[in-house]
């Protein structure tokens, strides 16, 4: 089945709710005026030999009403036709049934439309955010949310608490002296140079910690 | 003075059981492991949540997400030239293949794709068979390694780092390579790059059969692989699984000879394809198309307008001021030059609105951009569809039943990359 003859079978069986074919570039968009149809279409598309979903993207038309268009792209393998299915769904709403139970495939691309335009799938059976962690407040690809991101009341970092071995001799500290200058494990036969090494000034490359020591003190000169 | 008191016993059957319900995690049947996100075998920051009865896992739910970037929120905010160097960073063990994957769907929006200098059409199918022979070889290596044989992931990183040397020499980067440019190259090939990539097809193909020969007969390799995670036709389908997955399954369907694109309708080159859709025949399609990837090289040497060193100066862009960056010494000399280059540089390329997809045949699978145009420089929308996070959401359906020790072979044989399975 060509692609126009598809187009004409998905016309014929559901009538006004679906668009003239659109043209552009060799690829057919058909525009299906009521999103509450989108599965049943889909599950009719399937039956006439599209059973590949290739992929569902979604446009935030924002300022504009209906805001969201969800587009899906359906290919038949056998032969490679490809037809563009495209709906509307109001801002108020934002709402439209699952493809899943038509195209498996369909699981995790509504799961991203979810977390990044926040635009909800009914009967999806595992809606979950899946970019963005669990609980993040926004849906970042609005066009209403800035490119450089909102703060948010999460913590930045996953974990806060201080692990156990902080402020011990194997722990470097930002801004602490290097491990060479706290664990003088290096036998440094002079004087100074083990004073040096024990007030952690032996690097020289952090001034402000000078005096300040971290680990096992000085390394004990033994008498010969 | 004793008193008597009653005591409640109640159905002693129906709280036993309440009590297995309550305690069933204790009772040690069923056990969770977090598998990642930084796990030597999961290749990046993939976390799969892993139920287990004992050694075999009963559930698994993969966690992607942490790599995510934002790229098509920030592909809103630039023109479509800014963009090339972000695609180095969706697949980064293929960037020329990316590069080539997006100029294409730009070019499609512009409706220029058929009018490609035939020159730039061979350099682009060249850079995505290296592309493709380096992705494939890092996949094979990291499976065989995670499957216990180092020495083949020594052998193939030994042929990677070639192709390395020679995006270096084409595009001056190893990684980061922003080869491609709208309607063209960012530069020619320099003259003596043919005659390494005809060196690097001769010693390739040596050592590939060095390494088959370490796997495709060895016992222990066979019988790790055979027959695990089968992924039938229909299934491969219902899933939506691109590239040698998908064909290792059966499924005939490679975009180049199904919706041919470049020059490669006049490539000759055969489609590998798996008969049972288990992990080693997934390794097999792998191996073979890297060989077919070296006989596509060999006709690009031997076809390739201009020849090796192009004396006649064939073009590698196409001749619209609209479009691609004039030279530089007419920018400095020519008026109109001048104000391409201004628009060019501050605007983007200007493009129709409309709405294209245009999938390309990656190491890893079909990779899709969708491009949502309202007219101008900058796209409206820019969907990237990514074969790894398609390929990956099989993994909830594959795992259970699997050992704990199947998962690196299983993730092996996927040949997944986070950085596209995040964008």
């Amino acid at each position: 089945m060509t692609t126009p003859e598809a187009a004409t079978a998905i016309k014929a069986k559901f009538g006004d709710l679906i668009s003239e074919p659109t043209e552009f570039r060799g690829e057919v968009s058909l525009k299906i005026s009521d999103a509450e149809k989108i599965a049943d279409i889909c599950q009719f598309a399937k039956s006439i030999g599209f059973n590949y979903l290739v992929d569902i993207s979604s446009v935030d038309n924002y300022g504009a009403d209906p805001r969201w268009s969800v587009v899906y792209l359906l290919r038949a393998i056998v032969n490679g036709t490809e037809i563009r299915l495209k709906t509307d769904v109001s801002e108020e709403k934002s709402e439209l049934p699952s493809v899943v139970g038509v195209w498996r495939t369909a699981n995790w691309h509504e799961r991203e439309i979810y977390d990044l335009m926040g635009i909800r799938f009914r009967d999806h059976p595992d809606l979950r955010r899946i970019l963005m962690w669990e609980g993040y407040p926004y849906h970042p690809l609005r066009k209403d949310f800035p490119l450089a991101g909102k703060p948010t009341d999460l913590p930045g970092v996953a974990f806060t608490r201080v692990t156990p071995m902080v402020g011990g001799p194997f722990v470097t500290v930002a801004g602490g002296n290097d491990s060479i200058a706290r664990e003088p494990r290096v036998r440094i036969p002079e004087d100074e140079e083990v004073e040096l090494n024990a007030r952690g000034e032996a690097r020289g490359d952090n001034q402000e910690m000078r005096g300040q020591t971290f680990g096992p003190g000085p390394i004990e000169k033994k008498l010969p | 003075m004793a008193t008597l008191q009653n005591i409640e016993v109640g159905d002693s059957a129906a709280r036993s059981a309440q009590a297995a319900a309550e305690f069933q995690d204790l009772q040690g049947e069923k056990m969770v492991l977090n598998m990642g996100p930084s796990h030597p075998a999961t290749h990046g920051v993939l976390r799969i949540v892993l139920e287990l009865d004992g050694e075999v896992i009963t559930k698994a739910d993969p966690d992607v997400g942490y790599l995510h970037r934002g790229d098509e929120k920030i592909a809103e905010n630039m023109t479509y030239t800014q963009f090339i160097p972000y695609t180095d960073r969706l697949d980064y063990l293929a960037p020329l293949a990316n590069n080539v994957a997006y100029v294409l769907a730009v070019e499609k929006l512009l409706g220029i794709e058929k009018n490609l200098p035939p020159r730039c059409q061979y350099i682009r199918v060249m850079c995505c068979e290296l592309a493709r022979i380096s992705s494939h070889l890092l996949g094979l290596g990291a499976f065989a390694m995670d499957t216990g044989a180092v020495t083949v992931f020594l052998l193939t990183f030994t042929e990677r780092e070639k192709i390395y040397d020679l995006a270096e020499a084409a595009s001056g980067a190893r990684l980061t390579t922003s080869y491609t440019r709208i309607g063209g190259l960012a530069r020619d090939i320099p003259p003596t790059w043919c005659a390494q990539v005809k060196r690097f097809c001769d010693e390739f193909e040596v050592s590939l059969a060095e390494s088959e020969t370490l796997l495709t007969r060895n016992r222990i390799w066979v019988d790790r692989l055979r027959d695990l995670a089968v992924v039938s036709k229909e299934m491969a389908i219902d899933y939506g699984l691109s590239g040698p997955n998908l064909r290792g399954s059966g499924v005939d369907w490679d975009l180049r000879k199904n919706q041919p694109y470049l020059c490669y309708p006049d490539l000759q080159f055969d489609v590998a394809l798996g008969s049972v859709g288990d992990c080693y025949d997934r390794y097999l399609v792998r191996m073979e198309e890297m060989r077919q990837s070296v006989r596509i090289l060999r006709q690009c040497l031997d076809q390739i307008p201009g020849g090796w060193a192009n004396d006649a100066h064939e073009p590698v862009c196409v001749a619209d001021g609209k479009i691609t960056l004039p030279p530089k010494a007419k920018v400095l000399s020519s008026m109109e030059e001048l104000i391409h280059q201004f628009m060019l540089v501050t605007e983007g390329a200007n493009c129709p609105p409309g709405e294209v997809y245009f999938g390309h045949e990656n190491p890893k699978g079909e990779l899709g951009f969708f491009i949502h145009s309202r007219g101008g420089g900058v796209p409206y929308r820019l969907k990237i569809r990514g074969p790894s996070f398609i390929n990956l959401s099989l993994l909830g359906e594959l795992l259970p039943g699997c050992m704990i020790s199947d998962v690196p072979v299983v993730l092996g044989s996927l040949d997944f990359v986070m950085g596209e399975s995040d964008r």
